[in-house]
C-alpha cells in the first residue's frame, strides 16, 4: 500500500452472485498498472504526493516539457493520464515504480469513484433541474417550458442560479462509499457495488474513501 | 466486452435446456431455522416449485425465467435468475410447442383455455431428461 488511489478505465457494469447467492449490481473497472512518473516533496513543492500514470500515448502526442520531465525521471513509455494522488501513511514510493490494484485495495475496501459524468447536451429544465411538467391537455402549450424564473419590476433581472434549461452532464464527479466486491490482480480488474459516473471506457480514479461516515463494508 | 465476460464467465451456469412453454420444476434453495434441542440451527434445503416457463428475459449473468402455476386458484408467477446459486436446477417435465417468445397471455385466460400442444417426442430436454437415468444406468 504505497498510495492512496490509482487510475483506471471503466470496463462496463455486470451483475455477480455473493456468497449469500444474492445478486449484486457492480461495475468493472480496469485498475491499473500505475506508474509513479513523479513526487513532490515537502521541502521541494510544499505537500507530499505522487504523480501517477496509466496508459500510454504516443511520444509525438506528448508536450515537449512534460516529455522532457518523462525522460529525465527514465520513464520511457508516456502515459495517456498523469494524476496526483495521496501517499499511503509511511510509505515511499519511487519513480518508476509499478503500482497495481491488488497493492493498494482489498475485497471490503471503501472507495470513492472520480470521473467524468455522461453528457447529456443542451437539457430543458425537467431533466436538469427535475421541474415538474405543465399540464398536458386543455390546449395549454408549457408541457415542458420552465415556469417563472423571477419576479417583473424589482429586483429588474434574474437572480444568479435561478434554474433553467442549458448544458447538462460530462462534468467530474464522484461516487463515494462504493463497496470493492472483487478483485482481480491477474487482470488487473476491480469489481465495485454500484454505478460509477462516465461511459465505459471513461477513465477513472479510485480512491480509498473520504466519505466521513464511510458504511461499513457489506458481508463479513 | 470480453473484459466483461471474463468477470461473468465464473458465475455462469451450465444448466440443461428448456424453452419457453415447458412444465417444469425449479429446485430453489432455501434456508430454514429449526429448533434442535433448543439450539437454533440454520438448514439448507431444496424446495421445489412447479409451473410453465412463460418467458426468458436477459442474457449472460442476468437472464431470468418467468415460471407461472396456480395456487389455490390465484395465478402466481417467479422470476429467476438462472445462474442463481439459489436455484439448484431445472427439471423439465413435458414440453409444449408454442408459437412465441412471452406466453403473457396466458396470464388472462384460465383453465382449459391455458393448454397448449403437448411436444411428443420432441428432440428435447424433456426426453433428456427422461432418458437419463437411463444412460446412468448403462453407465
Amino acid at each position: 500500500m504505497s498510495v492512496n488511489a490509482l487510475i483506471g478505465r471503466k470496463v462496463g457494469m455486470t451483475s455477480i452472485f455473493d456468497a449469500t447467492g444474492s445478486m449484486l449490481g457492480v461495475s468493472v473497472i480496469e485498475l491499473g498498472p500505475n506508474q509513479v512518473v513523479a513526487r513532490r516533496t515537502i521541502v521541494r513543492d510544499g505537500y507530499e504526493a505522487v504523480a501517477l500514470g496509466f496508459g500510454k500515448r504516443k511520444p509525438s502526442r506528448v508536450g515537449k516539457p512534460q516529455l522532457m520531465a518523462l525522460k529525465k525521471s527514465g520513464i520511457e513509455i508516456a502515459p495517456q493520464v498523469v494524476s496526483e494522488v495521496e501517499i499511503a501513511d509511511g510509505a515511499d514510493p519511487q519513480v518508476g515504480e509499478m503500482v497495481s490494484v491488488a497493492d493498494v485495495f482489498q475485497v471490503g475496501a471503501v472507495v470513492d469513484v472520480v470521473g467524468t459524468s455522461l453528457g447529456k447536451g443542451f437539457a430543458g429544465v425537467h431533466k436538469r433541474h427535475h421541474h415538474d411538467l405543465g399540464p398536458k391537455s386543455h390546449g395549454t402549450k408549457n408541457i415542458r417550458e420552465h415556469k417563472s424564473t423571477g419576479s417583473n419590476t424589482h429586483p429588474s433581472r434574474r437572480w444568479p442560479g435561478t434554474s433553467m434549461a442549458g448544458h447538462m452532464g460530462a462534468v467530474r464527479r464522484t461516487v463515494r462509499n462504493l463497496t470493492v466486491v472483487g478483485i482481480d490482480a491477474e487482470r488487473g480488474i476491480m469489481l465495485v457495488n454500484g454505478p460509477v459516473p462516465g461511459c465505459a471506457s471513461g477513465v477513472l480514479l479510485v480512491r480509498r474513501t473520504r466519505a466521513k461516515h464511510a458504511t461499513k463494508p457489506a458481508g463479513k | 466486452m470480453s473484459k466483461l465476460k471474463d468477470v461473468e464467465t465464473p458465475y455462469l451456469k451450465k444448466r440443461k435446456p428448456f424453452a419457453v412453454g415447458d412444465e417444469v420444476n425449479v429446485g430453489v434453495v432455501i434456508t430454514e431455522t429449526i429448533e434442535k434441542k433448543g439450539k437454533l440451527e440454520e438448514k439448507e434445503r431444496v424446495q421445489l416449485f412447479t409451473g410453465r416457463v412463460i418467458a426468458k428475459n436477459g442474457g449472460g449473468v442476468t437472464e431470468t425465467f418467468t415460471v407461472r402455476r396456480i395456487v389455490a386458484g390465484e395465478g402466481v408467477e417467479r422470476v429467476f435468475p438462472l445462474h442463481s446459486p439459489k436455484v439448484s436446477h431445472v427439471e423439465v417435465v413435458r414440453s409444449s410447442h408454442v408459437r412465441r417468445a412471452k406466453l403473457y397471455y396466458l396470464r388472462d385466460r384460465k383453465g382449459k383455455a391455458t393448454r397448449l400442444r403437448e411436444k411428443i417426442n420432441a428432440p428435447s430436454a424433456a426426453n433428456e431428461a427422461a432418458t437419463a437415468p437411463d444412460a446412468a444406468a448403462t453407465k
